[in-house]
Order: structure tokens, then C-alpha cells, then sequence
């Protein structure tokens, strides 16, 4: 039988991808909301509750780079040219807000400036990702296997709300995930501004939806036409779903039920691009068979990445299950 | 000031700025995790406090080399596609599955198991942390064996074939992994990682020991220093030795550069020691040479003739004053190394190790000298390649992406400020605590692990060793 070797790895990096957000998103989303905690030692606890995990999680964004250079090269060289600012700004914002969490605790007195860091790199980051997003949405200009757009392409209206979409989504993805972690003071904080928060999450990706077919009415047509359409239709019910357990959760004062709704607002939401998307890498022009590697490339990739990704998955629910439950927040100041 | 170049060299530029500053935090952390996991190791075999102490103290030096290693390399890996996206494009199918393993073998394994080696001894206990240890340390190793596979095949090219579109398309896996110079840079820089590390440690120990000689931890690390500066160094200058041989069987031109010879020489090729090359008129001014050493080190025999750069067209020679500058400074450094590590030795054999001060300011002078040598060694092979990307099949100029020079220009002032202000900043931290004596129980303001309810730690005081 003769695999579709592009189609499953287009399925793995999409993957990739999906496991960054799920995993960093509510980590840069602590970022976010930090100048939001009301004291030092609520902001020591909202830090201490990702330290041990943050490497980790950023590493997906890694393997979505190098995964993307391994198989989809064409994809990478012409994404990266165009998306060539806000990933500039990306990568140096996450210098900032990574360092900050060992340097914050090595100085008394330059201690705002990483707090500044961390929170700046977060947001700034965050935005970035959506503003990445939304450049890609609309499509990217490719001749003769090279991007034929302008430097500054990227910068429409409809990126500055999928940028401002995914803090605010991050955010809330971080508040939850606080609430989950910590008791007390920070815990009641970050019950406060969740529900704004979901709110204004909801709000935006209704308007992105509501947007993203003006952007190509092509993606529209996707949603009503086979495969799309078998997850067209429940995709309403299972958002109404999520959208009860996050209000009935805040409203019931419930620690983990939550976070996990807030992030399966993120899920459908990357399954409703994923439909859009099919079977373009890079739209409007580019499949994902026109821009993958040789079979010898994808094969060989492939291999490793079945035993790893299990293997690595295994051993990142370990390191959570070790850190897990609600943080002391007298621990680490012995 | 930059408005004056052209993307290219601006890119140039860039990627040699972003690489020089990534390097030198894995050359430290490579050792440093290896390191380390032997101090766990001996501290859990022996039970001699001394190895706990020495333990803590480095672990938190670790912990910001690290993140700065990790957030430098992130850049890197987006770098490729950013300015260098014809490159990408055309060795992607190559290169690109050797990084997808790098980061699925490498980084996730560092990655998962730093935080339980810095915040989870309490809870995990000593078993599994110790194992922790050692996979962040063989992820380190792991690491620098994927991406140096993935650099010496941009120098030796091998196991490919290209396709209509200009790609380079995988044929054997096996000879691009293990191409020719693989093997030996690899045992090169991972020497080079663990002698910077030890000659780091040996610094800070030196500078200890001229406070205070009598402390046990202080020793103990000056000690297991100066028998790697001792062993690894001759290894390394072997090492060396055979890695310029292999480079002369397949980069000659390289080797042309670090040895200054523009003129061919048929009957046995001078060591030229000293000069200042002077490219536009392709000899070397002021030399300073031996003769006939040069080859009787290439080719282990004094007659033996050596080519020079007047047999290669102009348009594809390196600049030389650089690889022939950078090389030297390498090997000097490369030999003072062994002159310290001939020196501990002696005073150790003396029962003086801990007695000359004289030994110990020398090791202070020597402590940053292992990230210079680096840096150098790795100025002459990457410039050495020019002009080309991948060796003799994919020039510079045709690996640049469709950028425009003010962005780019943009982007490279915009690293050089956040570079020396974060990686400054960082460096500032690590000596500060670099200062403190090892048998300090604070060094940092966070001293202690993350602790979270629901478990009940391993052992209830902090801090606990089983030797008391």
C-alpha cells in the first residue's frame, strides 16, 4: 500500500502546531498577565507555576520550524521571507520573556525590569503568532519558488485582529490555567478577569470567522464541501459544549474544567483553520504536495518521529505529573 | 552607517553575529551538563558533601547559561528561513530531517527533564533525579552530534543528488550523517565544549583558592579541573591534528588559508608562524616560518609538496588574513592549555596543587580563554568554506533569500542591542555568582526547588544528604 507521505506530515506538523499552542499558549499567556497580579508574591507564584515547564513547551515551536525546513523546505523559505518582521520580533521577544525567568530571581533591583521583559516578550510574542497567522490567512505571493511580496505585507487590519485575538485568547488560556495551580489571592484575581476574558475571546474568533472567507471566499466553499463538511457540522454543538463548561466552570468556582474548556475553544478553533486551510500550505498558491521535500526526505523524517513523538510525550506528562496540583506559595524562599 | 551594503553581506553579518553569540552558550552547557551529572554521580556513590556543594553551586550557573543557550538557538533556527531562504529551500530535504532529529532526539529530552534536574530532586528522589541528570546531559551531547552532522555536510557534502528545481535530494543517509569530516569535528568541538568547561571551572576555582585554599568544595573543583586540562588537552591537539589532515583530503583550499601558503610548494611546504597576509598581492608579509614543517604536520613527511592558493581561481579563495588569523590564535590557545594542565600536574605530583598562586592566577587569566579558542576554531572553518555554503557546490550569494537590505539591516541592529543587553545582563549574573565562594549556602535570592502540594517530598528537610 503506498502512503500519502505529504498528507500524513502535513497531519503531524499541523499537530506540532496545535501541541505548541495548547502547551505554550497558557504559559506566554502568564505573561501576559502579569502587570494584572495584584502583589511581587503573586507574580513569584504565577512564574514558579510554568518554570519548570516553559522549556519544554517552547520546544514545539522549534520542532514547527525545524519540522517545517525537514519537510515542507519550500513552505519554510517562503513563509519566513514573508512573515520576515513578525518573526524577527517574535523570536526577540521570546529572548526577553526565556531569560527572564532565571533572571528575575538573580537581582533585587533590576527585578521590574525582567518583570517588563517577561510580560513585553509574552505579549509581544503572542502577537506575533497571530499576526503571523492572519498574514498567512490572507495569503502570501509566491513566484518561481520565491516569495513576491513586499516586507511589510503582513501588516493588514485583518493581522492586527488575529494578533490581538490570540493575546487576548493566551490570556485566557493563562488565567485559567492559574486558577487551576495556585489558592488564595492570585487564585480569586484570575477568576475576576476570566470571564471578561472568555468573553472577549468569543467575541474575537466570531469576528475572525466572520472575516476570513472576505479574505478568499474559497475558504468558505471549504467548510460546505467534502471532507470539510463532516466536522462543519458538529463543530457548533462542541463549541456550545465548551462554551457552557467555561461559564459553568467560572461560575461554579471549578479549578480544572476551566482550563481544559478554554483550550478546546483553541482546538476546534485550529480544526476550523485546518478546514479553511485544506490541502494549501501556503495560500493562496502552494499545496502541500507542491511544497514537500522528496519521498527519501519524508520517509526518513518520518521514522524517527514515530518513535520519538510518543516517547516525548510520555516523558512531558511525566514532568507535568511531577509538578502537579497547586503551588505553595511559601515554597522556593527558604 | 549599514546603509552603504548590500543584503547580502548585512545577512552575512547577521548569521555570524547570531551564531558567535549561540555558540558560546552550548560550548559551556555541553560540558557543564556532563559535568554535572558526574558530580551527582560521585556525590551519590561516595557520599562526600564536597561533590553536593560543588553540585548546587554550578547547578544554578547551569540554569542561566541554559535559558540563554535555548533562546539564542531558537533564533538559529528560524534563521535559515528568514534571510537565507534559497538555502532553505535547496537543502531542506537534506538538512532539514537532521535538525527534525536534533529537536525530537535533543531538545525535547533537555528540555523535559531540566526542569525535575533543577526544581524536582525533592520530589522525584536521588534515583530518578540522577537519571534526570544524565538526560539532560546526553541530550546536550546528542544535540551537537545531529547539528554537527548537519555543519559538516554544508563542508563535505555527500550521500545526494540534485533534482530539476535545484534541490539537494537525499540518496544515502548513511554517508550524509556520517560524511567525511563528521566524525572528526564532532570529537573536536565536544573536546573543545569540555575543555572550555574545565578551564571555566579551573578559573573560578583559582580565583577561590587565592581567598581561601582550605575549602574542601574549592578543591574539589580546582582538582578534577586540572586533570581534565591535564588529559583532555593532548587529546584535543591530536584530535586537531587529524581533523586539519582530513581537511586538507577535502577542503584544500581551507587549509591553503589557515597555513598562508599563496604559493604552491613542490618540495615541501614552511609552517609559517607569524606574518600578516596580504591577499591582494597573494603572499604573506613579515613571515616568520619554518621550513618544511608544514608539510612534515599535513602529510607527516618533510618533502612532501602542498598546493597553494595560486592553483585556485580568485573567485574561489576565502578571505585569508582571517582563517590564517583565527587559526593561530586557536592553536596558541590550544597549547597554553596544555602548558597549564603539564603545570597542575607537576604541582600535583608535588602535593602542591593547592599551594602556588601562581598557578591559580594563571587559571583565572585562563578561565574565559576556552570560549576565545572556540569562537576562533570556529571563525577558520566556517570563513574558510567562503565563498561558498555548501562546499564547492552552492555559493553564498546564491543562498541568500529574496530580503530587502533595510530590513535586514533593521533586524541586525536590532539583535546586536538585545543581544549585549540580555546575554550582557546574563553574563553579569553568572559572574556575580561565579563570585561567591562555593561554600556559601545562598548563592541566588531563589536558592530552593519549586515545591507544590499533593506530594509529599522525598525527603522532608530541604537540602537533605544522605552523608549526614
Amino acid at each position: 500500500m503506498e502512503f500519502d507521505l505529504a498528507f500524513i506530515w502535513a497531519g503531524i506538523i499541523a499537530f506540532a502546531v496545535l501541541t505548541y499552542v495548547v502547551l505554550d499558549g497558557f504559559d506566554l499567556g502568564v505573561g501576559i498577565l502579569f502587570p494584572f497580579a495584584n502583589s511581587k508574591k503573586d507574580r513569584d507564584t504565577m512564574m514558579n507555576s510554568v518554570a519548570p515547564i516553559w522549556d519544554g513547551n517552547e520546544t514545539w515551536l522549534v520542532l514547527g520550524g525545524g519540522g517545517l525546513f525537514a519537510v515542507f523546505p519550500l513552505a519554510y523559505a517562503v513563509v519566513m521571507s514573508a512573515l520576515y518582521m513578525p518573526i524577527i520580533l517574535m523570536l526577540l521577544a521570546l529572548v526577553f520573556r526565556g531569560v527572564a525567568f532565571e533572571y528575575r530571581w538573580r537581582t533585587e533591583r533590576w527585578k521590574k525590569v525582567w518583570d517588563l521583559a517577561f510580560f513585553g516578550g509574552s505579549t509581544i510574542a503572542a502577537l506575533c503568532q497571530g499576526i503571523a497567522l492572519g498574514a498567512l490567512v490572507q495569503g502570501i505571493a509566491v513566484t518561481n519558488r520565491h516569495y513576491s511580496g513586499g516586507w511589510w505585507d503582513w501588516l493588514t487590519p485583518f493581522s492586527m485582529l488575529t494578533g490581538v485575538a490570540v493575546v487576548v485568547g493566551y490570556a485566557l488560556l493563562g488565567a485559567t490555567w492559574i486558577m487551576m495551580k495556585t489558592e488564595g489571592a492570585v487564585h480569586h484575581r484570575m477568576r475576576d478577569l476570566a470571564k471578561p476574558l472568555a468573553i472577549a475571546t468569543l467575541v474575537f474568533i466570531a469576528l475572525v470567522s466572520v472575516w476570513t472567507p472576505f479574505q478568499n471566499p474559497v475558504y468558505f466553499e471549504r467548510w460546505f464541501s467534502m471532507p470539510g463538511t463532516l466536522v462543519t457540522l458538529p463543530v457548533p454543538l462542541i463549541l456550545a459544549f465548551a462554551v457552557y463548561k467555561l461559564f459553568h466552570g467560572l461560575a461554579n468556582g471549578r479549578d480544572v474544567s476551566p482550563f481544559l474548556a478554554a483550550q478546546s475553544l483553541f482546538v476546534i478553533s485550529f480544526i476550523g483553520i485546518g478546514i479553511s486551510f485544506y490541502p494549501m500550505m501556503v495560500p493562496p498558491s502552494l499545496t502541500i504536495w507542491d511544497v514537500a521535500a522528496p519521498d527519501s526526505s519524508l520517509k526518513f523524517a518520518l521514522v524517527g518521529t514515530v518513535v520519538l513523538v510518543p516517547l516525548i510525550l510520555g516523558y512531558t506528562a511525566y514532568a507535568y505529573w511531577v509538578f502537579r496540583g497547586k503551588l505553595d506559595p511559601e515554597a522556593g524562599y527558604h | 552607517m549599514l546603509s552603504s551594503f548590500d543584503a547580502e553581506i548585512l545577512a552575512r553579518l547577521q548569521f555570524a553575529f547570531t551564531i558567535s553569540f549561540h555558540i558560546i552558550f552550548p560550548a559551556f552547557s555541553i560540558g557543564l551538563a556532563s559535568f554535572l551529572a558526574v558530580l551527582n554521580a560521585a556525590w551519590l556513590y561516595t557520599g562526600d558533601n564536597a561533590y553536593r556543594v560543588v553540585f548546587d553551586y554550578w547547578k544554578k550557573i547551569f540554569a542561566v547559561a541554559f535559558g540563554m543557550g535555548v533562546v539564542s538557538g531558537i533564533v538559529m533556527s528560524y534563521q535559515f528561513g528568514t534571510n537565507w531562504s534559497d538555502f532553505a529551500d535547496k537543502t531542506g530535504p537534506v538538512l532539514g530531517p537532521l535538525m527534525a532529529y536534533e529537536v525530537l532526539s535533543a531538545f525535547f529530552l533537555e528540555a523535559g527533564f531540566l526542569g525535575i534536574m533543577l526544581f524536582g530532586r525533592e520530589k522525584v528522589g536521588n534515583g530518578l533525579h540522577m537519571f534526570a541528570t544524565a538526560m539532560v546531559a546526553g541530550g546536550t551531547l546528542m544535540s551537537a552530534t545531529w547539528i554537527l552532522s548537519v555543519n559538516s555536510w554544508m563542508q563535505t557534502p555527500a550521500g545526494y543528488s540534485t533534482n530539476e528545481v535545484g534541490q539537494f535530494v537525499p540518496e544515502d543517509w548513511w554517508a550524509i550523517i556520517f560524511n567525511p569530516s563528521f566524525p572528526y569535528r564532532l570529537v573536536h568541538m565536544v573536546l573543545a565544549a569540555y575543555l572550555t568547561t574545565a578551564f571555566v571551572v579551573a578559573g573560578v576555582a583559582g580565583w577561590h583558592l587565592l581567598k581561601d585554599r582550605e575549602n574542601k568544595a574549592t578543591r574539589k573543583m580546582f582538582s578534577m579541573a586540572m586533570w581534565m586540562a591535564l588529559i583532555v588537552t593532548p587529546l584535543q591537539i591530536g584530535a586537531g591534528d587529524a581533523h586539519g589532515i582530513n581537511t586538507l583530503e577535502h577542503q584544500p583550499t581551507k587549509i591553503m588559508a589557515m597555513e598562508g601558503h599563496f604559493d604552491s610548494h613542490p618540495e615541501g611546504a614552511p609552517l609559517i608562524l607569524f606574518g600578516i597576509p596580504n591577499q591582494a598581492e597573494k603572499r604573506v608579509d613579515y613571515a616568520i616560518q619554518i621550513p618544511k614543517l608544514s608539510s612534515l604536520i599535513l602529510v607527516h613527511d618533510l618533502n612532501a609538496p602542498l598546493k597553494g592558493l595560486d592553483t585556485v581561481p580568485d573567485e574561489d579563495e576565502p578571505p585569508v588574513a582571517i582563517v590564517f588569523f583565527s587559526f593561530r590564535i586557536m592553536v596558541a590557545i590550544g597549547f597554553a592549555m596544555l602548558g597549564i594542565g603539564l603545570w597542575g600536574g607537576i604541582q600535583r605530583w608535588r602535593g602542591r596543587l593547592y599551594d602556588t598562586k601562581w598557578l591559580h592566577r594563571a587559571a583565572v587569566v585562563m578561565g574565559p580563554m576556552g570560549f576565545v579558542a572556540v569562537l576562533a576554531g570556529w571563525i577558520t572553518t566556517e570563513v574558510g568554506r567562503q565563498p561558498f555554503t555548501v562546499y564547492g557546490l552552492l555559493r553564498t550569494s546564491d543562498s541568500l533569500g529574496p530580503v530587502a537590505a533595510p530590513a535586514v539591516a533593521a533586524s541586525l541592529i536590532a539583535f546586536i542591542i538585545v543581544y549585549f543587553f540580555v546575554f550582557g545582563a546574563g553574563t553579569f549574573y553568572i559572574l556575580r555568582m561565579m563570585g561567591q565562594n562555593p561554600a556559601t549556602p545562598r548563592l541566588g535570592l531563589r536558592d530552593g526547588p519549586i515545591r507544590t502540594a499533593g506530594i509529599t517530598p522525598v525527603q522532608q528537610t530541604h537540602e537533605a544528604h544522605p552523608a549526614e
